[in-house]
């Protein structure tokens, strides 16, 4: 059996690429997509503690992580469409005014 | 090498079934577009092909031989790599399904406890072919074609869910094999007691195939072939090929949820035994037919290899019907308690399993040449404001009969009867809403 | 070297090359590719941790739902002139500092740590039958939770429909 250090480590590696996405990229969608690595890592980490801890909380609580990256899914997918509409860029970069 | 071999022992059996599985389908998905071809021909007073072979049986081998020898065109500026992986993805989604399908009880590949589930994720993935597909085609005709297509099945799939979980909560369990079993133990096909829930499967397997009349992605006079417009040769072959097994594979889930899967008519009744002769009638059957088509044949001599051909198809198929008939006595595994006919018993599942889904595609063959088109926003419409609607009523109405006939004792099939009736209600008061 | 530990180190390999792909790929949609098959990764993981319905509930909803909707979003938006554009921010290399340091810092709290903490060990078949024992659990203990989570995704529908409509102004 895989100790469970060993998908603890593999999560926090998840983590760090997720974030080094959301910090570097400039492009609005990619960012939303290392936001989805940052949740599959934590959702690997439950999972790995549910099995060790034999507790089914943990594959509850990933239901509702998945539940919730759905929901910010849409919604920040959809915030992007309408300021695509708007200001015709996807670009974090060019997104800096708060008032035209 | 010995080491080798044994080393491979447990997985020797599964990877035949898996190679008698994969064979088997190529050979229905081939025969059944020429199948189609003849049954709309009929349908529209007309004959099909009838020049490759005789009465066209080997225009399939003609029409993969044609797919296979076309250029491969790629649209210039088309993304090369997603262009390849798009049918690539479709067919693999639609050939991972057949892993789970339980085909008899002595023949399915695995029988995973969360079966079904992993059925749905399968025909998920199937979706990103399409989109991928239509989008690495750099044209618009196959983008607009593939976000069509893919909305629907993503609509459609939602209805699926749910008439499914309709038949989940009589069976009791996820497993496919579990589920055959429990419609051979509670002795009623599920389709009997859950009619809306069968009824919306059948529209949701026809809109996530893109048949006819759910075909709009692509149909030829709008879209001009949809996500599939740019693909020639081979990857158009991959795509049609995997369209065709998704298709059995939707009507194999139907059989399996509500049709009873391998279950024989009436299995529990004894006077109705004469039913495992079937087999071996259908056979005759075919055997006297192709006879009669020989004889109907032109004498001349270039007809010679059609006609040889036909009788020995006839001869093939008497052959294999009379073997199934051999007594037990010539067979060497054979002991006393075992069946009569051991042969005929050991085909009985996959028999009837095949039927029920020929059955089911002569269905959705039948519907390609009935039905209008339904344009995409009436397809929406219905999907989203008929078609789920009252698939979440049938799996509440349902759910609370069971819990009434297990709490106050009714009869499980008069409470079920009477949820599908409420269910029938609300249908009517939504269709009476949007008229 | 047990078929298990091969299994998780091959899928943990896919996993981290898939990632890095995600975010360093220049167009979206083979980011997209290359998070689907993280996310496909993930999913043999779980089934590895025996946990078989959370491994049937990722591909049907993340790979299937959150991945298709990316996808869309993706085709919709015309991003011919952001692939022409600098891909990496100016700060990047304090991003990728502080980020390494994070990854440092877990990586030493995760190995110094392995076996402190007196966690039993489980037998293998814990948590089965899965799906029956997380129904049950989710109806009866997680109630609440799961009406909430059924109101927060009534939210983000009206929301995302509300934010994704033409004005007609």
């Amino acid at each position: 059996m895989v100790p469970t250090w060993h998908y603890l480590m593999l999560s926090a590696a998840l983590l760090t690429i997720g974030v080094i996405g959301v910090l570097t990229r400039r492009n609005v969608i990619i960012i939303l997509m290392s936001i989805e690595l940052i949740l599959n890592a934590v959702n690997l980490n439950l999972v790995a503690f549910s099995r060790q801890l034999a507790d089914v909380s943990g594959q509850i609580f990933t239901i509702f992580v998945i539940t919730v990256a759905a929901a910010e899914a849409a919604v920040g997918l959809g915030i992007l469409i309408a300021f695509f509409r708007n200001r015709d860029t996807v670009n974090a970069d060019e997104i800096d005014l708060l008032k035209w | 090498m010995t080491l080798l071999i044994e080393a491979f022992e447990p997985y020797l059996l599964p990877l035949i079934r898996i190679f008698v599985v994969f064979l088997g389908i190529s050979l229905i998905v081939a025969y059944l577009v020429y199948a189609e071809r003849k049954i709309l021909a009929h349908l529209q007073v007309r004959l099909g092909p009838m020049r490759v072979g005789p009465h066209g049986l080997l225009q399939p081998i003609a029409d993969g031989l044609k797919l296979l020898l076309k250029e491969d065109i790629i649209p210039a500026g088309a993304d090369k790599r997603v262009f390849w992986l798009a049918p690539v993805i479709s067919v693999i989604a639609a050939f991972t399904g057949f892993a789970l399908v339980p085909f008899a009880p002595n023949f399915m590949i695995t029988d995973v406890n969360v079966g079904l589930l992993f059925l749905i994720g399968i025909s998920s993935l199937g979706i990103l072919g399409i989109i991928l597909g239509g989008w690495a085609s750099n044209s618009h005709y196959p983008l607009l074609g593939a976000l069509r297509s893919t909305a629907q099945l993503v609509s459609y799939e939602v209805a699926l869910g749910f008439a499914l979980v309709s038949a989940l909560l009589l069976s009791g369990t996820l497993s496919m094999r579990g589920i055959v079993e429990a419609q051979a133990e509670q002795g009623l096909w599920f389709a009997f007691v859950q009619p809306v829930a069968f009824f919306i499967l059948l529209v949701a397997a026809i809109a996530e195939t893109n048949r006819n009349p759910f075909d709009l992605p692509e149909a030829e006079s709008e879209l001009v072939a949809g996500f599939h417009t740019e693909y020639s040769g081979f990857r158009f072959s991959l795509y049609f090929l995997a369209e065709y097994a998704a298709m059995v594979l939707v009507s194999s889930i139907a059989v399996t949820l509500f049709l009873g899967g391998w279950l024989r008519p009436f299995p529990s009744v004894a006077a109705l035994d004469f039913l495992e002769y079937t087999p071996v009638a259908v056979l005759l059957g075919a055997a006297a037919w192709c006879f009669r088509a020989t004889l109907r044949l032109p004498a001349a001599r270039e007809w010679r290899w059609q006609r040889l051909l036909m009788l020995g198809l006839a001869a093939g198929a008497a052959a294999i019907g009379v073997a199934l008939l051999t007594p037990g006595r010539f067979l060497p595994w054979w002991q006393e308690g075992q069946p009569v006919f051991p042969l005929l018993d050991a085909i009985q599942g996959v028999f009837w399993f095949m039927l029920k889904v020929f059955g089911f595609l002569y269905a959705f063959i039948w519907f390609r040449g009935t039905f209008p088109r339904y344009r995409f926003d009436q397809l929406m419409n219905l999907g989203w404001r008929f078609m789920i609607p009252v698939a979440i009523a049938n799996v509440i109405f349902c759910a609370v009969a069971i819990v009434l006939s297990q709490r106050l004792g009714w009869n499980l099939l008069a409470s079920l009867w009477l949820g599908t009736a409420a269910t029938l209600l609300v249908a009517a008061a939504l269709r009476r809403g949007e008229s | 070297m047990s078929f298990a530990q091969v299994v998780f180190y091959g899928l943990a390999a896919i996993t981290v090359i898939s990632a890095l792909l995600v975010i360093t790929r220049r167009n979206p949609v083979h980011s997209a590719i290359y998070l689907i098959i993280t996310l496909l990764a993930v999913a043999l993981l779980f089934l590895q941790l025996q946990a078989e319905f959370i491994a049937a509930v990722q591909i049907i909803l993340y790979i299937g739902g959150i991945m298709v909707l990316f996808l869309f979003v993706i085709m919709l938006v015309n991003l011919d002139v952001a692939m022409r554009q600098e891909q990496f921010n100016r700060q990047w290399w304090v991003a990728g500092l502080a980020a390494l340091l994070l990854a440092a810092e877990l990586a030493a709290v995760i190995y110094l740590g392995r076996g402190t903490a007196e966690l039993p060990q489980a037998p293998a078949g814990a948590l089965q039958p899965n799906t029956e024992l997380i129904g049950t659990t989710l109806y009866r203990d997680y109630m609440l939770p799961f009406e909430i989570a059924s109101l927060l995704l009534l939210v983000a529908m009206v929301g995302a429909v509300l934010m994704a409509r033409r004005r007609a102004s």
